[in-house]
């Protein structure tokens, strides 16, 4: 029997495998890399050599020099992971910084002038109005159940009124269960509920919050944004209340000279329900662009609290009565500034920030 | 919904402007969206004959048109090549005003003189198409007549209405005159209607049955013979148009326009199609199905995603119990009307609004018809509507036979509503009383039937207001009906006022704190996507459960934020390019927790009726500020928490460091900030992990960026973030001595725990305050406080002090800390 190219196989990978373990440097282990696998290394030599056998030998021989040069391939790979994380180690170690010890008196600090957010200002001056009239604000979250943004609105699964919201569902619980709420009308049953539960029935509350319609965002709407949600319920109240509590806010917040009116609409959580709608804050009721020629813009919807609400809280509708109304914090934010384009709300450009104080 | 005025005022007499009209339909709650204006501008407009076309020299886009408008030859430049000279095209003649306020006037071009301009059929409106010249040859109309009369459009005023959802009874002409004949107070007129012409009865040639009541409250079949299929008569077809519609064939036509006019759909199907000339109405069954007209392959009957769609879709099948159509959706292409039809079926019919909406929503089929079926077709007007479509088909109909006795099935039709008006509950609802007469006036007027019972008024409502309810809520919706038609403007206002006080709560106070406090500390407030993708969620938050959007705009938009950071980070890589990354950028917002990860998922009811009990995400409130100027670092972070540590309130935060302190922060700078008396973390700062920087904001590699990442949740819980106490101290009046202390102490001790331990070494101690750290020395680091020591009752001696700086000295040593020499 003729000696093996192979013959030095294990020798070699022994030897490789050891100046893989020793080596502790990345630099190195490149080297190291190119001498043992490399064009001119012994392996290579190794596989050139194949062609000497018969070729009925070949076949073998050379899935035992690719399963050596594996091991080798993978110790290389493991070697460098090791190396690679002592390294970020060894850089995170000489970068560590124990934030205990700082001491602030040291720390230098540019003043430069900040700037909030146009909306958080805005749902700020909206609520001071509201707090100035007697509300209280409330908070609610973001993800709701179905029976909260949808059924106890009286909006029951199927129902073609669904479909005036675009909803986003969440993957919880069974389909269509679990949504980002569209609109801030479900803190509403909450405060109905808690305030039945607890016995502190009258309500006189708006809730401003974040909601998320399934609209692909244009100049005029976009998939998140935000809602200020009125909400009284007390003995003797009417559509004369709400009318007149539109009317006092909308001049308080837009101006002496800003009127309001309230026309016919639907809404299933409220009966009789209407859209109200404001002189046009940019020609002040002359007609413009903005308002189609009309002198009025429309801001928001409201009406009597439905009977069907009521009895989804256990409230007694012949004993208390109340009103709900709602529009958008952002939209109020366009107007007053008149902001072309509500994408620039979302796109946290500093030079958009900083015009606002 | 387009309504004609023309097609209105059929109905009612209306001499009102335009514009008073638009008031009163708005006032009405029939919200006008749109006005077109449909002929105007078109007056002057004349039917011309091309004479001549000549080149102009020296132009090859334009040509010399010689047209005969009937005074003789007139000379136009005209760009548009698609017509030779014979052909009849409009032209506008010079002082012309077109649609949209365009005046022609008398050009110069290239030499010589344009008299006018020939038009397309865009630039008259009267449809989309620009591409060339209208060609008006299949019109007949001698040269200078006007194009109006040519085409015998009558000019008209079209309303696009805005139907609301608890309006079935107005998405119709007639829905719609019938508001403003009440509001008017004038006579709503009927149509023309026409009656069975043919001894022959129905039931002896057709039959009609229901198998599932439920689906279909009412079925009417007629059967009409001697139709002659061909085009409609102009009127009608001018009618579909200015709706909107695209007029088909006399019969599909009258169907539409009985559907527009009068809120019935029907359905016309060829008879010889329809085997045993039977119509029946049942649910589909399982592994049925369609092809619907518009040629698409419908399955029937499978459950839909929708909560509460079980799969029910009400389908109209034949003799052979074939399925034929979707009911009150979409017909089916077997049994459709063509030119070689002679005798129709003409279906007309009432289905469950709920089944209607769930079979169009599954199917994302909606039609003129689904959108009435849905809202509720009133089950009365099937008959009266099929009559006036016979009136319509009979003007191209000569022979037209319609059969006696219409095959009329009923399934399960809710009987009319009926609500008790008890005396002052219009005024109880409206604040604001209405007089009896006018309630009956108003309420007569909109067909509702009122009765006395004593006191009350009971009122019946239309079958056509299917969306009246019953109880105290049909009675709101009575009272709507009261309030809209006698005006909602002439409705009382009145300020209410109650005992309770206005207020925010605490947790919008802290809010408004943190707000206060980062606008101060110079931080741009951003609002970053509550959605974002997979790929920015495991950055931070690898392999863990996240909630998830079903239905994303798109798929980089499909999961919820479980950090503010990310969105930070990119917003400030943004600006950073732009050159402005100079900057703090701070947010205030909710992430979302999955519920299997959440400590307490949030549960609550849900599903169908309410009756589930649902796990929710838990929503953490934080804020989260990116220190992302210049030479802003972890230190940076430390100097701007103190500011806003103290702001709070707070009483005794410590920054105690941890490697690998939370998702997103650097591993080795970053820190926990916690209350020393809860033992509660509220938070944590420290320094962008740099992967991260590179892969958001990639401009700033390398670059040291600052993070403050707060749980408002814990802030806000005074149990757990402790407030400074009510019980403040009046300083001494007696001088203070001060002393530097530096201690060597082991990397363990924290700064603030041996500040802590030094404040706590003596009472007579006011104050310490860390100001030096050296980090040269054996043992761990050097740390100097400035200790401050003053009594409340004297001036301190040397034993005092001395007594102090022994008790300081072993109080730093019970914390491995020694003095340094």
């Amino acid at each position: 029997m003729t000696s093996s190219p192979l013959s030095t196989l294990d020798d070699e990978t022994a030897r490789a495998l050891a100046a893989i373990e020793s080596t502790d440097e990345l630099g190195a282990l490149d080297e190291s890399h190119a001498t043992i696998v490399g064009r001119r290394s012994a392996f290579v030599t190794l596989q050139r050599s194949l062609g000497s056998l018969a070729p009925e030998d070949r076949a073998a021989a050379g899935a035992t020099l690719q399963e050596a040069r594996r091991r080798v391939e993978e110790a290389f790979a493991a070697r460098r992971a090791l190396l690679e994380s002592r390294e970020r180690q060894r850089r995170l170690d000489v970068d560590r910084m124990d934030l205990g010890d700082v001491v602030v008196a040291q720390v230098p600090w540019r003043l430069t002038s900040g700037h909030p957010s146009l909306v958080a200002t805005t749902q700020r001056e909206l609520e001071d109005v509201f707090v100035a009239m007697g509300f209280k604000v409330a908070d609610g979250p973001e993800v709701e159940s179905d029976w909260y943004n949808f059924e106890a609105l009286n909006i029951p699964p199927a129902h073609p009124a669904r479909g005036m919201w675009d909803t986003f569902y969440v993957e919880l619980g069974e389909p269509e269960t679990v949504v980002l709420r569209t609109h801030t009308s479900p803190t509403q049953i909450h405060l109905m509920e808690a305030a039945v539960a607890g016995g502190t029935l009258p309500i006189h509350s708006v809730m401003p919050g974040r909601c998320y319609r399934r609209d692909t965002p244009d100049a005029r709407h976009l998939a998140a944004f935000h809602q200020v949600e009125g909400l009284v319920v007390d003995r003797n109240i009417t559509f004369a209340d709400l009318a007149g509590v539109i009317e006092t806010f909308t001049r308080a917040y837009f101006g002496e000279d800003i009127d309001s009116r309230l026309r016919p609409a639907y809404f299933p959580f409220t009966e009789p329900s209407a859209e109200f709608e404001i002189t046009c804050t940019i020609c002040r009721g002359a007609g413009c662009r903005t308002c189609s020629q009309t002198g009025w813009i429309e801001l928001g919807g409201c009406g009597m609290l439905d009977p069907a609400v009521f009895d989804a809280v256990g409230i007694d509708p012949e004993e208390w009565s109340g009103f709900a109304f709602g529009f958008g914090i952002d939209r109020c934010a366009q107007m007053r500034y008149q902001i072309p384009d509500m994408r620039a709300l979302i796109e946290n450009d500093v030079r958009f920030l900083e015009q606002f104080s | 919904m387009k309504v004609s005025l023309n097609w209105l005022r059929e109905f009612v007499d209306l001499d009102e402007s335009v514009e008073q009209l638009r008031e009163v339909l708005d006032d009405l709650g029939l919200v006008v969206e749109g006005i077109e204006h449909v002929g105007e501008g078109l007056e002057d407009v004349v039917v011309a004959r091309v004479q001549e076309i000549r080149a102009i020299p020296g132009a090859d886009r334009i040509r010399l048109v010689v047209v005969d408008a009937g005074d003789g030859p007139l000379e136009i430049v005209c760009g548009a090549s698609n017509f030779v000279e014979g052909d009849r095209v409009p032209m506008a003649p010079v002082g012309a005003v077109l649609p949209g306020g365009f005046e022609i006037g008398r050009r110069q071009m290239r030499g010589v003189t344009s008299n006018g301009m020939l038009c397309s059929a865009s630039e008259l409106r009267l449809s989309d198409d620009h591409a060339g010249l209208m060609i008006l040859n299949d019109v007949d109309a001698a040269e200078g007549t006007a194009l109006l009369d040519a085409l015998a459009i009558t000019p008209d005023v079209v309303f696009d209405i805005s139907v609301e959802g608890n309006r079935p009874d107005a998405w119709s002409i007639e829905g719609v005159a019938r508001d403003l004949a009440a509001r008017f107070e004038r006579p709503l007129r009927a149509p023309r209607l026409a009656t069975t012409n043919s001894a022959t009865p129905s039931a002896s040639v057709a039959a009609a049955g229901i198998e599932d009541p439920a689906l279909c409250e009412r079925l009417t079949v007629s059967v009409l013979r001697n139709v002659v299929v061909g085009p409609s008569p102009t009127w009608v077809a001018q009618r579909l148009v200015g709706a909107g519609m695209r007029p088909i064939s006399n019969v599909v036509d009258a169907s539409n326009l009985v559907m527009l006019e009068l809120g019935q759909p029907t359905h016309p199907y060829d008879a010889a199609h329809v085997a045993g000339r039977a119509l029946r109405a049942r649910a589909a069954r399982s592994g049925e199905t369609l092809v619907t007209l518009d040629g698409v392959t419908r399955e029937l009957a499978r459950a839909g995603r929708g909560l509460g769609d079980t799969g029910v879709d009400c389908v109209i099948v034949d003799g052979e119990d074939r399925v034929l159509g979707l009911a009150g959706i979409m017909g089916g292409a077997a049994s459709e009307i063509s030119d070689a039809t002679t005798e129709v079926l003409l279906e007309a019919a009432a289905f469950d609004p709920m089944t209607i909406a769930r079979s169009s929503k599954r199917h994302a089929l909606r039609s003129e018809a689904s959108n009435r079926f849905e809202r509720g077709v009133d089950p009365n007007l099937a008959l009266r509507a099929v009559a006036r479509f016979v009136a319509i088909l009979s003007e191209t109909c000569d022979e037209l036979q319609w059969l006696s006795d219409p095959l009329d099935v009923h399934g399960d039709a809710p009987e009319p509503s009926k609500v008790t008006l008890r005396p002052g509950d219009v005024e109880r609802a409206l604040g604001t009383p209405i007089a009896e007469d006018e309630v009956l006036r108003i309420l007569t007027a909109l067909n509702f039937r009122v009765e006395r019972d004593g006191e009350s008024l009971v009122v019946t409502a239309p079958s056509a207001r299917g969306d009246v309810r019953r109880g105290a809520a049909g009675r709101a919706d009575v009272i709507e009906e009261i309030a809209r038609l006698h005006g909602y403007r002439r409705l009382a206002r009145r300020t209410p006022t109650w005992a309770a006080p206005g207020a925010i709560t605490a947790r919008q106070r802290l809010r408004r704190r943190l707000r206060d406090t980062l606008v101060d500390l110079g931080v741009f407030e951003a609002w970053t996507p509550t959605l974002g993708s997979d790929e920015d969620f495991e950055l931070t938050h690898p392999g863990l459960a996240r909630v998830r959007v079903t239905n994303p705009l798109a798929a980089e938009e499909s999961v919820m934020r479980a950090t503010l950071l990310t969105g930070l980070v990119r917003a400030w890589g943004r600006n950073l390019e732009r050159h402005r990354g100079d900057v703090l950028l701070g947010e205030l917002g909710a992430v979302f927790i999955h519920p299997d990860l959440a400590e307490t998922p949030r549960r609550t009811r849900g599903g169908a009726g309410g009756a589930v009990e649902l796990e929710l995400p838990e929503e953490n409130e934080r804020l989260c500020v990116l220190l992302g100027r210049e030479d802003d670092d972890a230190a940076s972070a430390v100097a701007m928490w103190s500011v806003m540590s103290a702001r709070l309130g707070l009483a005794d935060v410590v920054v105690r460091s941890y490697d690998d302190v939370a998702p997103g922060l650097h591993p080795t700078r970053g820190a926990r900030l916690v209350d020393r008396a809860s033992g509660a973390v509220l938070g944590v700062l420290g320094e962008v992990e740099p992967s991260l920087v590179e892969r958001l904001a990639p401009s700033a590699v390398g670059r040291r960026v600052g993070v403050i990442d707060l749980d408002v949740d814990v802030l806000a819980d005074a149990s757990r973030a402790t407030r400074r106490g009510t019980n403040v101290t009046v300083p001494s009046r007696y001088p203070a001595a001060t002393m530097d202390l530096a201690f060597v102490a082991p990397y363990e001790v924290h700064a603030a725990d041996l500040a802590a331990a030094l404040a706590g070494a003596s009472e007579l101690v006011e104050s310490v305050t860390l100001f030096d750290v050296y980090t040269g020395v054996e043992g761990g680091r050097s740390l100097a406080y400035a200790v401050s020591l003053v009594s409340s009752e004297r001036t301190l001696v040397d034993a005092d002090i001395s007594a102090a700086r022994t008790a300081l000295l072993r109080a730093a040593s019970d914390l491995g800390a020694t003095l340094r020499t």
